[in-house]
């Protein structure tokens, strides 16, 4: 059992901090940054290619970061490989060592800097934690026996900004019953429609342990620009008003995420950080929520 | 044309409930010609259901159920034997039990799985669509198929992309599971959501008709056409 692992076992409060893959190979400022924040978190969850941006794949940089002490989330999409590669890539993750993964649906391809690829999308989410489901038992998707079983920690994603949410927490309800042993949640800013959503969540039943993702807002327009542009994140006019009126945008846009953590970290069992750049100030941010 | 084939007898029995009654609906136009919803194959569910102990409140063919105008007019003369039973019973394409979901406020079974026929897609003029997967889903999906109405084709919930009950890829858009979630509310079997939906069987996507369907379908013509030339 690993230091993250345990926690989300013990129901102990775990913080997992987001490490976004550089298009290219120089991925050497990336780990450096990486290791400075190490001691904070319990593990450094790798992006796949996230906003169907092309890089770095997270097998390599999880692998990276794993030599050099740290645990990490290997995040997996099926975006862009079918059920052969995806598998493959289960076990590949096994060999190299990577104890956790997330499985996730993926981004659509016309969003990133690829836009006229062919999106896969052979499995889904629910699909792809069935798949490791049954790798870790030993099996592949046509039920033929592996020599040797993988041992991978499955994690998911949830949306608690969904409207309608209901959706959202039948197909959290069903990653659960699939094995997802961990839930990171997409950006939260409304730390009440969190509260909501976590109070669903048990109501249904699903009492698999929630990591409250934090993304700290760089400027006013980045919100907007989320609002517009990124998947799943959506950032209320309020708390793009606040960041507006202030005069120090670094210091209220930490403010708000130690206010995020504080208002949820009382409802859920864990933080994800997605610093997007900002690696530095997440000793800050931890320090101001009472983490570090 | 889009061909479809009955779906194994035990499927069809599983989507339904012990005490259920239902209106049994064939179609006339391509499931008639390919041997699937026509006069005969409507009567044969009909007879099965009977003796499988569920009631059937009535049946009829159609002449193209995707056609939703002439679905309306002829299903508004028989109004009360739909409104009598708990749910219809479609011997016919995936549009078909698309369409008739969108004029009939109950749940459609579908009797029927739609087959690839290679890289003939014939014409549709209105808005449901259909993959021919092979594996018709739209039992658990309140008629509305994941694989086109989804712009990721996902079989097991809503990706979590949308805003606003807007998709992720293309402003304006729906999110389609969300039309999903409505449909399934509106016909009261939110608990469908819940079924886990197993990947697809992607063998059955795109094939060559098989060679007794060229021959019975529109590969005919050409085969005659060959055979007089010859």
């Amino acid at each position: 059992m690993t230091k993250f692992q345990d926690k989300i076992l013990e129901n102990e409060l775990a913080v997992t901090c987001e490490a976004g893959p550089p298009k290219g190979t120089d991925i050497g400022e990336l780990l450096e940054e990486l290791d400075e924040i190490g001691y904070l978190v319990d593990a450094f969850n790798v992006t796949d290619q996230q906003s169907s941006v092309m890089r770095v794949g997270s097998l390599a940089v999880s692998h990276r970061i794993k030599e050099t002490g740290h645990e990490t989330v290997y995040q997996l999409t099926c975006r862009d490989r079918n059920r052969i590669a995806l598998q493959s890539d289960l076990l590949s993750a096994d060999v190299l060592g990577l104890e956790n993964v997330l499985a996730l649906t993926g981004d659509y391809t016309t969003l990133g800097d690829h836009p006229h690829a062919k999106p896969v999308f052979d499995l889904d989410s629910p699909q792809l934690l069935a798949v490791i489901r049954d790798l870790n038992d030993g099996v592949d998707m046509e039920n033929n026996d592996l020599k040797g079983t993988t041992n991978l920690f499955p994690g998911a994603a949830v949306n608690p900004g969904a409207d309608p949410v209901e959706p959202q927490v039948h197909k959290a309800k069903m990653k659960a019953n699939l094995g997802a042993k961990f839930f990171q949640s997409q950006a939260v800013y409304d730390p009440r429609l969190f509260k909501e959503f976590m109070e669903k969540l048990r109501e249904a039943k699903v009492e698999v342990p929630v990591l409250v993702g934090i993304l700290p807002l760089k400027s006013p327009g980045m919100a907007r620009f989320m609002n517009q542009n990124i998947a799943g994140a959506y950032v209320p006019e309020e708390v793009i008003d606040e960041l507006d009126g202030s005069s120090d945008t670094l210091k209220k846009s930490l403010e708000i995420c130690s206010r995020v953590i504080n208002q949820t970290v009382g409802c859920c069992e864990g933080v994800h950080l997605m610093p997007m750049g900002w690696e530095t100030h997440v000793p800050e941010i931890l320090e101001k929520s009472g983490l570090a | 044309m889009i061909y479809s084939e009955q779906k194994p007898w035990s499927e069809i029995t599983s989507y339904l409930s012990e005490s259920e009654s239902l209106f049994v609906l064939g179609c006339g136009g391509c499931a008639a010609a390919s041997g699937s919803g026509g006069e005969e194959q409507v009567e044969e569910l009909t007879h099965k259901l009977n003796r499988g102990g569920w009631t059937v409140t009535g049946s009829k063919v159609i002449e193209f159920l995707c056609n939703k105008g002439l679905v309306g007019i002829r299903l508004a003369r028989i109004s009360d034997k739909i409104e009598s039973a708990d749910s219809i019973l479609g011997a016919c394409c995936g549009i078909g039990i698309q369409a008739v979901g969108k004029i009939v406020d109950k749940q459609v079974h579908p009797a029927n799985d739609t087959v690839s026929m290679g890289h003939f897609h014939g014409a549709w003029p209105s808005e449901e669509t259909c993959e021919r997967c092979g594996e018709c889903l739209l039992e658990y999906t309140g008629g509305l198929c994941p694989l086109t109405v989804c712009t990721k084709g996902l079989l097991n919930g809503a990706c979590g992309g949308s805003h606003e009950g807007e998709c992720e890829v293309e402003p304006g858009r729906p999110c389609g599971w969300e039309l999903i979630y409505d449909r399934l509310r509106d016909i009261d079997r939110l608990d469908l959501l819940t079924t886990y939906n197993d990947p697809k069987p992607r063998e059955k996507y795109q094939k060559e008709p098989e060679m007794d369907q060229r021959h019975s379908l529109f590969w005919a013509i050409e085969a005659e056409e060959v055979e007089e030339s010859d």
